[in-house]
């Protein structure tokens, strides 16, 4: 299963970047997206992965019995989502403006003036 | 209770400034008490680290690994101290004026979050909430840019989001990695876990993405090129802003981590950190001297100094770092200044390019003898405060063996004398063009200013102190036991 994930992760990260790569504002944008999903499963994958433990202690007991998933990632990961779902809308809206004023969707062609 | 304020301060008057009526006079009052605020609130807890030591507090009274941690050592305090400065000088610039389209929406309230997250930044004691008030400071700063809508203005802040949303991702993976290796996110607690735990793959993979990460956002060489196409297009006062404390997060969060995980001075962070830097000098400069609009070449000062502030922590001696963090303060003060200074241009002429600028030593002597005292600091020039830095850094280049470094950060002195020099005379110097009339600049334009350029010269009658303060700062960086044990109380 983590081999499986962390397969997904890579995949996500290198369709990502190659998008960012592609030049064109709406490619960035998805590419963007794609990375950051890809981040998340990785957090999720490097933290473990463990089936059906929930990490709460019985009433009986004083401790943990066996060994349960640890819910600091998934918390991670929440945040995580949350912050990247507002800033992709944003850079969404910018994009869109961008592509308005500038009359263009190539990034190279939408720099201000040269370097 | 204390290291809450300068994150509660700008959040409350931002609630604040979102909540009142919209009567310009009003709104900047607000939010240039709020920013007074928290230059209190820094000023009170820079005295409590220096007589008190480390201090820590933990939201919620959860102990330390398992809460959120907020720490203040002396580096951090003098870091809070300087988000209260420029944040103070950049509110107290809008009452020169400010775009009614920007201040309409929310232009105030911004300042306040945008301060918030560099404040959360410096103090926080934890790895993953370093990463989110860098993305509050990100939001706060994505909106300020681009909220004006400029042709030029939008663009600029598409690339600026863009490559700044890369640097978050990498940040965020760097930090899953580790938090799967060492199963831990409190600073203090990766001090101690990462060590026993670290793989040698995972340990490099880890150190380049944090480089990335961090050297993205710092502008060092070779990520720094977001940084001179958008830094220029924002109002001035913004860009100031970002100027002074954005670019300084990046360096903060390297000098802050870096040492904490990789312990060792042998790790080749720190020799990839020993070449990074002193191209990052000789790049930015160059290019700089290439640039025909002033805040252009101010912007690649920026890039080139941001080389200075990072070479300190590649050569690992307490001295290079506490002259590092020395040019830190002073870089802060300066960059920002020269911000305002190209800003006073952008007011009185319209433009800030060099070639129709001039003859403000004529018009108002008072005002460019201003001027000339960030210009000449920047350069280095004796007695001011970025000498003492700069020889600080060049001193221990020597000592520690890398002569190498001493002759670039040498040669890099003298093209920052150059383009500064090329800066006095086109903008200040040489006579105006013919065509034009200019108004006076109106004493509220120049004040902010002016109180830099008071704060600039106190730097420079004080270094012997301050240099003392950052020596302590870098000896509690190098060692970092002093930190741990205060955040986990000796466990």
């Amino acid at each position: 299963m983590e081999l499986l994930l962390a397969i997904v992760s890579g995949v996500l990260y290198a369709t990502g970047l190659y998008l960012m790569l592609r030049r064109r504002l709406a490619q960035l944008a998805i590419g963007l997206a794609l990375v950051s999903h890809g981040s998340n499963v990785l957090i999720f994958t490097a933290a473990g992965v463990i089936r059906s433990r929930p990490p709460i202690v019985p009433e009986s007991a004083a401790g943990f019995t066996a060994v349960a998933a640890d819910p600091v990632p998934q918390s991670l990961i929440l945040t995580a989502i949350v912050i990247g779902f507002g800033v992709l809308a944003f850079a969404l809206v910018l994009a869109h403006r961008v592509h308005v004023s500038a009359d263009t969707d190539d990034v190279d062609r939408i720099l201000p003036d040269r370097l | 209770m204390l290291l809450v304020l300068p994150i509660a301060i700008p959040l409350a008057t931002a609630i604040l400034l979102h909540l009142l009526p919209y009567r310009p006079r009003l709104l900047q009052v607000v939010a240039f008490a709020g920013a007074a605020g928290i230059l209190v609130s820094a000023i009170v807890i820079l005295n409590a680290v220096i007589h008190r030591g480390t201090q820590v507090l933990q939201i919620g009274g959860w102990p330390a690994p398992f809460g959120i941690t907020l720490v203040a050592d002396t580096f951090s305090a003098l870091l809070i101290l300087m988000v209260g400065i420029v944040g103070t000088v950049v509110t107290g610039q809008s009452f020169s004026g400010v775009d009614p389209r920007r201040e309409s929406l929310g232009y105030h309230a911004l300042i306040h979050v945008l301060l918030m997250g560099v404040s959360g930044a410096f103090l926080t004691g934890d790895i993953f909430n370093l990463y989110v008030w860098f993305e509050v400071m990100l939001i706060a700063s994505f909106v300020l840019m681009s909220l004006h809508r400029t042709r030029a203005q939008l663009q600029a802040a598409f690339i600026y989001v863009a490559i700044n949303l890369l640097a978050s991702a990498f940040l965020l993976t760097a930090i899953g990695l580790l938090y799967g290796q060492a199963g831990t996110l409190n600073f203090a607690d990766l001090a101690r876990a990462w060590p026993e735990r670290r793989t040698p793959a995972l340990d490099a993979a880890i150190s380049a993405l944090f480089l990335t990460a961090f050297g993205i956002k710092a502008g060092l060489f070779p990520f720094f090129f977001w940084l001179p196409v958008s830094y220029p297009t924002p109002p001035p006062a913004i860009g100031a802003l970002f100027a002074g404390l954005l670019t300084k997060v990046g360096v903060y969060a390297m000098i802050r981590v870096f040492p904490l995980l990789f312990a060792g001075a042998g790790h080749p962070v720190y020799a990839v950190l020993l070449v990074l830097s002193p191209v990052t000098m000789v790049v930015g400069l160059i290019a700089a001297l290439g640039q025909s609009d002033l805040r252009r070449v101010l912007s690649f000062n920026l890039v080139g100094h941001i080389g200075y502030t990072t070479v300190g922590l590649a050569l690992r001696t307490q001295e290079a770092l506490a002259a590092s963090l020395l040019y830190m303060l002073h870089h802060m003060l300066v960059i920002t200044t020269l911000f305002l200074v190209g800003g006073w241009f952008l007011r009185q002429r319209r433009t800030a390019a060099l070639a129709s600028l001039g003859g403000l030593v004529r018009s108002q002597p008072v005002v460019a003898a201003l001027a000339m005292v960030p210009v000449f600091s920047l350069a280095g020039v004796p007695p001011l405060s970025g000498f003492i830095a700069k020889l600080g850094i060049i001193a221990s280049a020597f000592a520690s063996g890398h002569y190498w470094v001493a002759a670039i950060a040498l040669l890099v002195s003298l093209l920052t004398l150059l383009s500064m020099a090329r800066v006095w005379d086109e903008a200040f110097w040489k006579p105006p063009p013919p065509e034009a009339r200019y108004g006076r600049l109106p004493a509220t334009v120049v004040m902010p200013a002016a109180v830099l350029v008071a704060l600039t010269l106190g730097l420079t009658i004080a270094a012997g102190p301050v240099f003392d303060l950052t020596m302590h700062a870098a000896d509690q960086l190098l060692n970092p036991a002093e930190y741990v044990d205060a955040v986990l109380g000796g466990r």
